[in-house]
């Protein structure tokens, strides 16, 4: 690939991961490129075990042991300077997560917690991250406030204001911190507490939660599939994260809740210009929502183009013969002959090279660089890559 | 078309017990009132959301459930379920009528008859991982339905699971192994060579490829159609993916809260879906082909809960066209000609 | 020659050969499984190693009639590798006689209340309801009481009754044993009993037994299996516990507990006569220690293989 463009936000190169299990070294990511743009809503499309979830996760650096990344580099475009976030230290990575990149999993009621109200959760993420916004915004409330009032109100709203001021100056101010164990006292609390749940009320009913502020108390058990997935995007988007990560967040619900929940995320895209990285296996929601498209198979990524080109003239033969296996009536069912191949001992060369129809001598020996074959049209393929 | 399965208001409800004395406080209700009819041979299609009953109602067909009430009428000519329910009507008393509902009503049956039912009606779930037993070799799960119901065992049990196995693309090396040393693919395989060991005649199919691979789904969904041409068999395709159904189907059902709002033949129903939920649903699954994108959700709002479903057309809470009557009385299914139902006043006034 | 393994028999010999490579890994439980072994050939070969006296019980520890019959234990020596302990009775038999009788003992105990709870806990799981009920109240009324105090208070009342104390040992360790066995199984029934393939085992047309014997049993079988090797060595201590107090073995038998029972009036001696209690003590551990790292090793080889699957 080219040179890193600046309205890139993330650029992944090369990247290798392996999982060290008791049958053997599974070598789930072969060396995967592909870069994420401003704004685009990018899909990742594969079967099961290609290795679209654990790239989303090595951007995160939440992958689980036995996995470890293995090489590569992952560039992160933010205020001007790039980073390799593979170097960043657990520290650094968390000021990353939840504030800068972002992330929806597959079921969202394993991504809430049961025992608190969605509200409760949501309202953390403004705690951690948001919280200097929120104190400012009470402290102007109460700089209004403290005008108006009289007589004991007036001490007891000053004291406030004062508490509030301080914590903005030196977060980990003791007094502040006493203050907050004091019966009473510590009421003053409350005032941020109640500036969240404004907030949190707000941004439901941006995601289209019908009644939010009933919604805001409920506990995710008492929520359906799609309110509750739409809960979880709404903690991801807190801290106006520069990059939303969803991995296959509506393959669980229902057909008709996954038709809202799509309209929604291109909503997103448009009003707050987010940039989202949309993992999914169903060809159908990639066409209905993507603006470019990434190809994975068995640990590599085998094209990248936008939507419309990768629909009308695939390139890769993986792609085309994932888009021949979309059932149609009246031609009987087809798919790619074969299986995929064992993580652990994969064949040499091109991974793909047992199911190709056009896999040549060169493919069993080199693997295919991804190569432009098309104006920002990217193939992994011994075909277009002039194998010899 | 003969009939092999003639359903008369078929429902199932389950119960949620409350309260310190565990009473009976709400029923779900799953399947509430539905009627259908599939013919000898053919694939039948049922399609509809989570919640919508279509599972319970595969399994109370072959009576793994009770019906709490409803007619399962198994191989019965026409003239019969007339007679039925003409004699429900205006003898219910008679001799004849509780004779005939004992010789070809399947949903009351127990004991030694409901075994004799199992060799002709079988099941396919969901999950193959789930669905065999792991501590069973593949040669024992497949021979179980014959050692069960005492048809064959031994030697003879065992050299059908061979051919059985044979039929289905596996083989003998694969008799003594446990399930967990085959993919997903191989495993529903195994399941499907249990369904049909006993030669059986109905196969319920519970979304049989929605937990495999979608490379190993085709693979399936041919043998599925094989099977039905040397077999003789007759499917129930219950799936909540549509473009599925619509290529293996020759009939499809809609359903939405336990009840059948429309059924037509595939062609048909997939070209001009009446119903307004079947419309929205349709209209809500996504077009591998990013020319054709749409700018609204077809339906807003959620699948009520089936325990308290709403009065009268069960849609008319999300429903465009609902009028006055929608709310108050449940519509029948009516023939809009050529064999396509649908449950609507709104669509059946206009048609 | 090369031995062929018949075919039916090759998916269990592979599922062996991998919980003993997972085995291996842990040395924790090589050490558990060497401490059984140890047991296992101790107690195999307990005639060859401490020869009985022709006409005599062999559980009945002889005495030395050249020691005379004097109270007071003798030191350890050639002759008594272990020493004597009360009435000059050899510790060294009584120690490796008491390891058969130990294993006698609790396949005795455990063969039963497995028995017991596999029946009623199938049934009381399977079934639910009423029966399931009934039957929940009656383990809880058990398992109400101290096992150890109700223990005694039953061979008490047994041997009033003329039961011989080693018969009513065993009665009494059974029957504070059985309602844990029976919850053990109801529960693993209530877990196993929603899965898939006993729907599909039903749509097959297995009958109720069929189904419970065939499909339930065989999947709790793991979690038997590590219990009732936590529990051989448990089944062991309390009978020894019930010797040590008087109420078990009768006077001198080749019980571990019994032993201790006869050193016991001389620990007030400090370490003079430690070789009464000392050997005696060290096997009952041993034993226990050694079932224990079993079970756990068990436990992590029989779970993992089980998520795996």
């Amino acid at each position: 690939m080219e040179k890193a463009v600046s309205e890139e936000i993330i650029r992944v190169e090369d990247l290798y991961l392996n999982f060290y299990t008791y049958e053997g070294v599974v070598k789930a990511l072969d060396g995967v490129s592909l870069n994420i743009k401003r704004g685009e809503i990018l899909g990742v499309v594969g079967e099961t075990g290609c290795g679209k979830s654990v790239t989303s996760l090595s951007i995160l650096k939440i992958v689980v042991p036995p996995g470890k990344i293995e090489g590569g580099q992952i560039k992160f475009n933010v205020k001007g300077k790039t980073y390799n976030m593979l170097e960043f230290n657990e520290p650094t990575m968390s000021r990353v997560r939840g504030r800068y990149i972002s992330m929806v999993f597959q079921e969202p009621r394993a991504a809430l917690n049961p025992v608190y109200s969605v509200g409760d959760q949501i309202g953390e993420v403004f705690y951690l991250h948001r919280k200097e916004e929120i104190i400012k915004a009470v402290i102007e409330q109460l700089r209004k406030e403290v005008e108006t009032a009289k007589g004991f109100r007036k001490r007891v709203l000053r004291l406030y204001l004062s508490l509030y001021e301080r914590m903005l100056k030196n977060p980990k101010s003791l007094r502040v911190r006493l203050a907050s164990k004091i019966p009473i006292l510590r009421r003053f609390r409350n005032l941020m507490k109640k500036e969240v749940r404004k907030r949190t009320v707000e941004l439901l009913r941006t995601l289209r939660i019908p009644d939010p502020e009933r919604v805001v108390d409920m506990y995710p058990h008492e929520l359906s599939g799609g309110m509750a997935q739409r809960c979880v995007i709404a903690m991801a988007l807190v801290a106006n994260p520069i990059l939303l990560i969803a991995d296959e967040p509506t393959t669980n619900l229902d057909v008709t809740v996954q038709a809202q929940i799509l309209v929604l995320i291109r909503e997103l895209q448009k009003k707050l210009g987010s940039t989202i990285l949309y993992i999914t296996h169903d060809l159908g929601v990639v066409a209905e929502l993507c603006d470019r498209v990434a190809v994975m198979y068995a640990g590599n990524v085998v094209e990248i183009a936008d939507v419309m080109t990768l629909f009308k003239e695939p390139l890769h033969p993986y792609t085309q013969g994932l888009l021949e296996s979309i059932p149609r009536p009246g031609k009987p069912f087809t798919s790619i002959p074969g299986i995929v191949p064992s993580l652990i001992n994969p064949p040499p060369g091109c991974r793909f090279n047992e199911r190709c129809k056009y896999a040549m001598d060169i493919c069993w020996k080199q693997k295919p660089p991804l190569v432009e074959a098309g104006k920002e049209h990217y193939v992994a393929c011994h075909l277009y890559s002039g194998g010899k | 078309m003969e009939n092999l399965i003639t359903i008369e208001n078929l429902k199932k409800y389950f119960p949620i017990y409350g309260g310190v004395l565990k009473k009976k406080v709400a029923e779900v209700k799953a399947v509430d009132g539905v009627n259908l009819n599939i013919y000898k041979g053919e694939c039948f299609g049922v399609v509809g959301e989570s919640g919508c009953g279509k599972t319970t109602l595969g399994k109370t067909i072959i009576r793994l459930l009770s019906p709490n009430s409803g007619h399962i009428f198994y191989q019965t000519p026409r003239e019969i379920v007339e007679a039925i329910k003409y004699l429900e009507k205006n003898d219910p008393k008679s001799k004849a009528l509780k004779y005939l509902l004992r010789e070809y009503d399947i949903a009351y049956l127990r004991g030694r008859r409901l075994k004799k039912l199992r060799r002709f009606m079988q099941i396919v779930f969901q999950d193959p991982t789930t669905s065999l037993d792991p501590r069973m070799l593949v040669k024992d799960i497949v021979a179980e339905p014959l050692v069960a119901q005492g048809i064959a065992k031994g030697k003879e049990a065992e050299d059908r699971v061979v051919k059985v196995l044979e039929m289905v693309g596996l083989s003998r090396t694969h008799l003594y192994r446990y399930p967990h040393e085959f993919s997903g693919g191989q495993r529903q395989r195994i399941a499907v060579a249990r369904a049909i060991i006993t030669n059986p005649e109905f196969i319920v199919l519970d979304e049989p490829t929605s937990s495999v691979d979608v490379s190993v789904r085709a693979q399936l969904l041919n043998l599925f159609q094989d099977l039905q041409k040397e077999l003789g068999l007759t499917y129930m395709f219950i799936s909540h993916d549509l473009s599925i159904v619509e290529c293996i189907s020759h009939r499809v059902a809609v359903m939405y809260l336990g009840k059948i709002v429309e059924f037509a033949e595939t062609g048909e129903l997939y070209k001009s879906p009446l119903h307004p939920y079947a419309k929205a649903l349709f209209a809500s699954i996504p077009i591998p082909d990013p020319t054709r994108r749409r700018e609204r959700a077809p339906l807003s709002g959620e699948v009520p809960s089936p325990v308290n479903p709403p009065s009268g057309c069960r849609f008319h809470p999300r429903c465009e066209l609902a009028m006055d009557i929608c709310k108050r009385q449940e519509p029948p299914l009516v023939d809009v000609g050529g064999g396509h139902f649908v449950a609507c006043y709104a669509i059946a006034k206009k048609e | 020659m090369k031995f062929k393994v018949p075919e039916r028999l090759q998916p269990t010999i592979r599922e062996i050969k991998f919980i003993l490579r997972r085995i291996k890994d842990t040395p924790l439980s090589l050490f558990g499984i060497a401490i059984v072994m140890f047991f296992v050939v101790i107690a195999a070969f307990a005639p060859l190693l401490a020869p009985p006296v022709p006409g005599l019980n062999p559980y009945l520890i002889p005495s030395d009639p050249a020691l005379g019959f004097r109270v007071e234990p003798s030191p350890p020596s050639p002759k008594h590798p272990f020493g004597t302990t009360l009435l000059q009775r050899d510790i060294y038999y009584g120690c490796i006689w008491g390891t058969r009788w130990a294993f006698q003992v609790a396949l005795e105990v455990i063969i039963p209340i497995v028995a017991i709870g596999v029946v009623l806990g199938l049934i009381a799981g399977y079934y639910g309801g009423v029966i399931d009920e009934i039957l929940m109240r009656f383990t809880d009324i058990i398992l109400a009481f101290p096992g150890l105090i109700l223990a005694m208070c039953l061979v008490t009342v047994l041997t009033q009754a003329n039961w011989t104390t080693i018969d009513s040992v065993l009665l009494s360790i059974i029957l504070i044993g059985w309602p844990g066995y029976t919850r053990l199984i109801r529960g693993e029934t209530l877990r196993v009993r929603n899965e898939d393939y006993i729907e599909a085992a039903r749509a097959s047309g297995a009958s109720d037994l069929r189904i419970m014997f065939r499909h339930i049993l065989p999947n709790t079988i793991y979690s038997i299996i590590i219990v009732a090797s936590l529990d051989f060595g448990g089944i062991v201590l309390t009978t020894a516990a019930l010797s040590f107090l008087g109420l078990g073995a009768p006077t001198g038998w080749a019980d571990w507990g019994r032993l201790i029972y006869d050193g016991m009036g001389f620990v007030s001696g400090g370490l003079r006569w430690w070789w009464s209690w000392v050997y005696p003590g060290v096997f009952i551990s041993l034993f226990v220690l050694g079932w224990s790292l079993l079970g756990d090793a068990l436990r992590d080889v029989l779970d993992p293989l089980y998520r795996r699957k």
